[in-house]
């Protein structure tokens, strides 16, 4: 029970800040940090004067958002070390840190800076990893979020994700703006636009080397399904038959498109080419077949139907075949995104008026929710399957959150000026 | 008095018969509309440039049932109601009438789930109409159902009557 009072605490606190807090990234946590890693960032010598941004804050909010890690506050113990030997281990390790990372910015040739940094295990004093980046001295944030991917990988063994990319769309009044960003850096002033529209966009998906969004515009009076070149700015309709055009997933091969459309008269799923063209039908029922989502292998394809009255997640094989139905509790479950190692669905379940985020075990059929409040949409899986990306209503307005898969933490990303809508966590790929 | 309404509606319409002879309404082609329908989803204000030219058209007029462009629905329901069957009578009657006007109607739905599922709800409401349509003997290639799902809301607060407001399809002649 304490651990719900915390969460319930927590929560109010939530709505309490939710106000006060603007265009800044805000990692809150919603959780308990009982088995986190308790780790101390010490402050990087000379971070605040050879560099534009110091290292160490961004790194601490990395490590903070990714769910895993408890920060260990180090000010007050008179060790401010930069080498392994300055390392009063017996202090740290009071202080309850079981590792330590310490580091220094020094001059180099040529206006650059050189970074470094180790990773040292306070129980056993021995290194867990290292680094070294001689860059411009403007670059350190990229820095710092590399420097957070390795701790990351050192401590848990899977790779980071605090370089991967977010897509979302922010509704301000009746402008829309497709905007990218870093997970690690989403906020309206890091952000970039790809596209604004006074009309509705919705369904942003990635295309499997990063290098394209397929997105939902409304800008015709109609929903068309574009394919959009993110180096380039290019972009062309790749659905646009008559009646709605939706859902886009790209298939693992990143050739074709999963598609919905009604030329039949209602909702049903087709295969395009990611270069446009013919579509071809792949879903045959005489109810909604929406939202496709693909196995990872590209073999499958999961998707919601309400062939058997209310909106459920089914998977059929991608070949053709019958469809197998997926959720079974529940008479609303919707949005399926599969993780990238193909064990784990997410959707969304409505239940008792809420919108829950919902994480399944394919293999076990093991299903919890990573969700509380009232109103949450469209989760995704990070490229490491640790976490889930998800928009959920805080106080009338709908901001961005990520929950560890596993449901023990939760982290409120940003308070955008805006409401963030349909989010989509990317490849790892970021060319 | 309602003349203004009336002037400018039947401007409005003079105007797309005259788009209408140059463009055979092809809705495929994505280009940016822009400003021309931003918030408002009700059909009827899209008319703005200089029009001098006028004639009567039973479209535009506020006494014919044909001003009513919108037919509502139950919750997770796309059945046309009783009360909203003579507005899909006197649409199809027009159509009938007028074989190379068209239609597109735009299915939407309340504000609550998933946006692609109540895209596809919306979709069955358009639909839905378009089938009516139909069965009153209007031609398939005059009307393209479409969806706006919950995106576009009508009503934009949470009170069941708000939520009613948008379980709604609109029939927009072509340009409009």
């Amino acid at each position: 029970m304490p651990r719900i009072r915390t969460l319930f605490k927590a929560l109010l606190m939530l709505v309490f800040c939710a106000a006060a807090v603007q265009a800044e990234t805000t990692v809150e946590i919603v959780g308990g940090g009982a088995n986190k890693h308790a780790i101390a960032v010490v402050p990087f010598k000379d971070e605040n004067s050879r560099v534009r941004e110091a290292l160490t804050p961004v790194i601490r909010n990395d490590l903070t958002l990714s769910g895993v890690f408890r920060m260990v506050d180090g000010s007050s113990l008179a060790n401010v070390p930069v080498e392994p030997v300055d390392i009063r281990y017996p202090l740290w390790q009071a202080a309850g840190a079981q590792s330590i990372a310490i580091g220094k910015v020094e001059p180099a040739a040529d206006g650059q800076v050189k970074i470094s940094f180790r990773l040292m295990d306070v129980a056993q004093k021995k290194q867990l990893t290292s680094g070294e980046f001689t860059v411009s001295p403007d670059r350190s944030r990229e820095v710092a979020h590399t420097i957070a991917d390795m701790i990351y990988q050192a401590i848990t063994g899977q790779r980071g994700i605090f370089n991967t990319r977010v897509v979302y769309v922010l509704k301000t009044g009746s402008s829309y703006q497709l905007q990218v960003g870093l997970i690690s850096d989403v906020d309206s002033n890091r952000a970039q636009t790809i596209l604004r529209s006074r009309e509705p966009i919705i369904s942003p998906s990635w295309s499997p080397n990063g290098r394209y969004l397929a997105y939902v515009s409304f800008e015709s009076k109609k929903p068309v399904v574009w394919v959009q070149d993110l180096a380039t700015g290019q972009r062309r309709a790749v659905a646009n038959f008559k009646g709605s055009n939706s859902a886009p997933a790209w298939s693992p091969d990143g050739n074709k498109l999963a598609v919905v459309l009604t030329t039949t008269g209602n909702s049903q799923i087709y295969l395009v080419n990611a270069a446009g063209g013919a579509a071809r039908r792949i879903s045959y029922s005489d109810g909604i077949d929406t939202e496709p989502a693909f196995s990872p292998d590209g073999s499958q394809l999961y998707f919601v139907s309400d062939r058997t009255g209310s909106p459920q997640i089914y998977r059929m094989p991608v070949s053709g075949g019958d469809a197998q139905r997926v959720t079974w509790e529940g008479n609303y479950n919707v949005s399926p995104r599969v993780s990238p190692d193909g064990r784990s669905l997410t959707f969304i379940r409505r239940e008792a008026g809420r919108f829950r985020v919902m994480v399944k075990d394919i293999a076990t059929g093991d299903t919890r929710a990573l969700s509380e409040s009232g109103y949450n949409e469209r989760p995704s899986f990070a490229p490491n399957n640790g976490m889930v990306l998800y928009a959920s209503d805080a106080g009338g307005k709908s901001v961005l959150y990520a929950a560890t898969s596993d449901g023990s933490n939760r982290v409120k990303l940003a308070v955008i000026n805006g409401d963030v809508q349909d989010p989509s966590w990317g490849p790892f790929n970021n060319p | 008095m309602n003349w203004k309404q009336l002037v400018l509606g039947t401007a409005t319409v003079t105007l797309l018969a005259a788009c209408a002879s140059t463009k055979p309404a092809t809705v495929a082609t994505a280009s940016n509309t822009g400003a021309a329908s931003s918030q408002n989803a009700a059909p009827v204000d899209t008319g703005n440039s200089g029009m001098t030219s006028m004639k009567a058209d039973p479209l535009h007029d506020p006494n014919s049932p044909l001003a009513k462009r919108s037919v509502y629905f139950a919750f997770d329901s796309s059945a046309i109601s009783g009360t909203d069957k003579p507005t899909v009578e006197a649409h199809a009657g027009y159509l009938k009438e007028h074989g190379d006007n068209k239609v597109i109607i735009q299915g939407n739905t309340d504000a609550r789930g998933s946006r692609e599922y109540n895209l596809a709800l919306g979709q069955r409401r358009a639909e839905s109409v378009k089938s009516a349509l139909e069965v009153l003997g209007v031609k398939e290639n005059q009307v393209e159902a479409v969806s706006l799902g919950k995106e576009k809301p009508k009503a934009t607060g949470t009170t069941e009557a708000d939520y009613a407001e948008n379980r709604r399809a609109d029939i927009l002649y072509n340009g409009e």
